[in-house]
């Protein structure tokens, strides 16, 4: 439920929850802000350009890392999201003219509640926070991202699976004509993700709909992807139009492709080394040309959340 | 001035500063004069030099070639200079690895040496390279004779090794190591069907 808090973004500078997620308002903020420069205490000296309308009523998490987050431009132009390119810039130069509206999600499966949504519908029932977190992709990069989102364990409970739903399982939109990069089946389309329900119900995973307190941009998935902080970053499925309550272990993109360097886990883990490269340490986007890498960390510094998840499991076969 | 004139004091010359444009712009980038090296610098170091380094191979092999096609035998004087470059991208690309990727942390590097069949083989490419480029003066070629041009072969070895560096160590997409390996798959194939045609000739 949506609980109203005392804000000091004055009423006029937003735009109300019910349409926040219009295109054409969007543009219209965009353009309205101009040159009027956003700050915000919280980023310092980092500050978004003002593309987007900012969200409204976004509540802070005690999820969040205090640690320095990536810049907004490294951000949006350093992805990986193969429907617009396998380059690191494609995504922020292919998806300019990706319009993520009209949005539909279908949610099906063994749950009590299933059905096609409208995205503003989808996400009316739920909170939007602010979640700061660690990103660390499997190519040994990573990130420090706020995410604005809906808790994911929040939206399963919605939906009411049943005792049948051992998994939740998301696709991407299949859309070659406005995601050139699936004209080449460099994967198998649309791709595919999928969490245990113990995972999905845990409280750090989101749904995220914004970053730097404004609407997703399209080279991170708009307008809606998947956050798991303790995973690797190609779990993170992007511009999600499907989401299924099912029985059985969903087939994984990656691990559909190449099933002996990516599992359907993906759990972050200094231990256990890609086939090809190390995972024992990580370059921080931003750190400079000279910075060395840093150590990563079990679980993506996540462990006090999560390691009770994988108890008994063998990380180094369950990769 | 004659022509072997010529090539020495100005096409030489030329031809060095050219080999040299893709250093010095990389130089600019990593100042911020000539643009950028984007979100992550490092990585874009590396690449590009390893890159270039695979690049000045590929030259390097096309010359013998280019040579017997054309007849243009000053082609000749440039080979040892596009050689070398191959080598100083190489060992660029090599020592960005070794201080701004690894921070030279030994352990890491040595693990990553012989555990990393694809790092294992850019490192052996360099080996041959380096050996190459100590014996590349005219001094030692006079006192190697024939080893000279045997241990000069090794230019085939580097070029494999190196593709097969860079295939092995790309996500998915392989593309850009396949142009490399078409190219060099078209030199070395053209050796080969010179090699066999001397054969059936001398018959």
């Amino acid at each position: 439920m949506l609980i109203r808090k005392p804000t000091d973004i004055r009423p006029s500078e937003i735009t109300s929850k019910d349409n926040y997620l219009n295109r054409r308002q969007f543009m219209a903020a965009g353009a309205a802000a101009g040159s009027i420069a956003l700050t915000s205490p919280l980023f310092g000296a980092i500050v978004p350009p003002g593309e987007f309308a900012k969200l409204p009523d976004v509540r802070k998490s005690r999820f969040s890392t205090d640690e320095t987050p990536t810049s907004y431009d490294d951000v949006t132009t350093y992805n990986n999201f193969w429907e617009f390119g396998t380059a690191k810039d494609d995504p922020a130069k292919n998806s300019k003219d990706f319009e993520p509206r009209p949005w539909r999600i279908t949610v099906d499966g063994h749950a009590e509640k299933t059905g096609s949504f409208h995205f503003d519908d989808f996400i009316k029932p739920f909170d939007l926070e602010e979640r700061i977190y660690r990103m660390r992709c499997v190519e040994a990069w990573s990130m420090v991202i706020p995410w604005v989102g809906i808790s994911l364990a929040d939206v399963v409970k919605h939906f009411q699976p049943t005792s049948k739903a051992k998994y939740v399982a998301f696709e991407t939109l299949h859309d070659p004509v406005r995601m050139p990069g699936q004209r080449r089946a460099v994967l198998e389309w649309p791709y595919r993700e999928g969490l245990t329900i113990a995972e999905a119900t845990n409280p750090l995973p989101i749904l995220a709909v914004g970053l730097y307190g404004e609407a997703l941009p399209n080279p991170n998935g708009a307008p809606i992807r998947l956050v798991v902080p303790w995973k690797y970053g190609f779990k993170g499925i992007k511009s999600i139009v499907r989401i299924s309550f099912v029985e059985k272990r969903p087939q994984t993109s990656w691990n559909m492709s190449q099933p002996w360097e990516y599992g359907f886990y993906a759990n972050v883990n200094p231990e256990v080394d890609h086939p090809r490269w190390s995972q024992a340490r990580e370059r921080r986007i931003g750190s400079g040309r000279f910075a060395s890498k840093q150590p990563t960390l079990m679980f993506n510094g996540y462990g006090e959340h999560v390691a009770h998840l994988y108890k008994g499991l063998d990380l180094r076969k369950n990769y | 001035m004659d022509t072997l004139t010529q090539i020495r004091f100005v096409w030489k010359p030329v031809v060095f500063l050219l080999c040299l444009v893709p250093g010095l712009l990389l130089l600019g980038d990593t100042f911020e004069i000539t643009g950028t090296l984007g979100a992550n610098p490092v990585e874009e170091i590396q690449d590009r030099l390893g890159n270039w380094g695979l690049r000045f191979i590929m030259i390097a092999l096309t010359v013998t070639p280019l040579r017997r096609m054309t007849g243009w035998n000053w082609l000749l004087r440039f080979r040892r200079m596009l050689g070398l470059y191959a080598f100083f991208y190489t060992l660029l690309h090599f020592l960005a690895w070794l201080i701004l990727d690894q921070g030279i942390l030994w352990s890491a590097i040595v693990e990553d040496i012989v555990k990393r069949p694809f790092i294992t083989f850019g490192f052996a490419a360099l080996l041959i390279l380096t050996a190459m480029a100590a014996t590349s003066t005219s001094g030692m070629r006079r006192r190697l004779g024939r080893r000279w041009q045997q241990l000069h072969y090794g230019a085939y070895a580097a070029g494999v090794l190196g593709v097969w560096h860079y295939w092995w160590q790309v996500k998915k997409d392989i593309r850009d190591p396949l142009i490399y390996a078409v190219i060099l798959s078209i030199l070395l194939g053209l050796r080969l069907w010179y090699h066999y045609r001397k054969l059936s000739q001398r018959r």
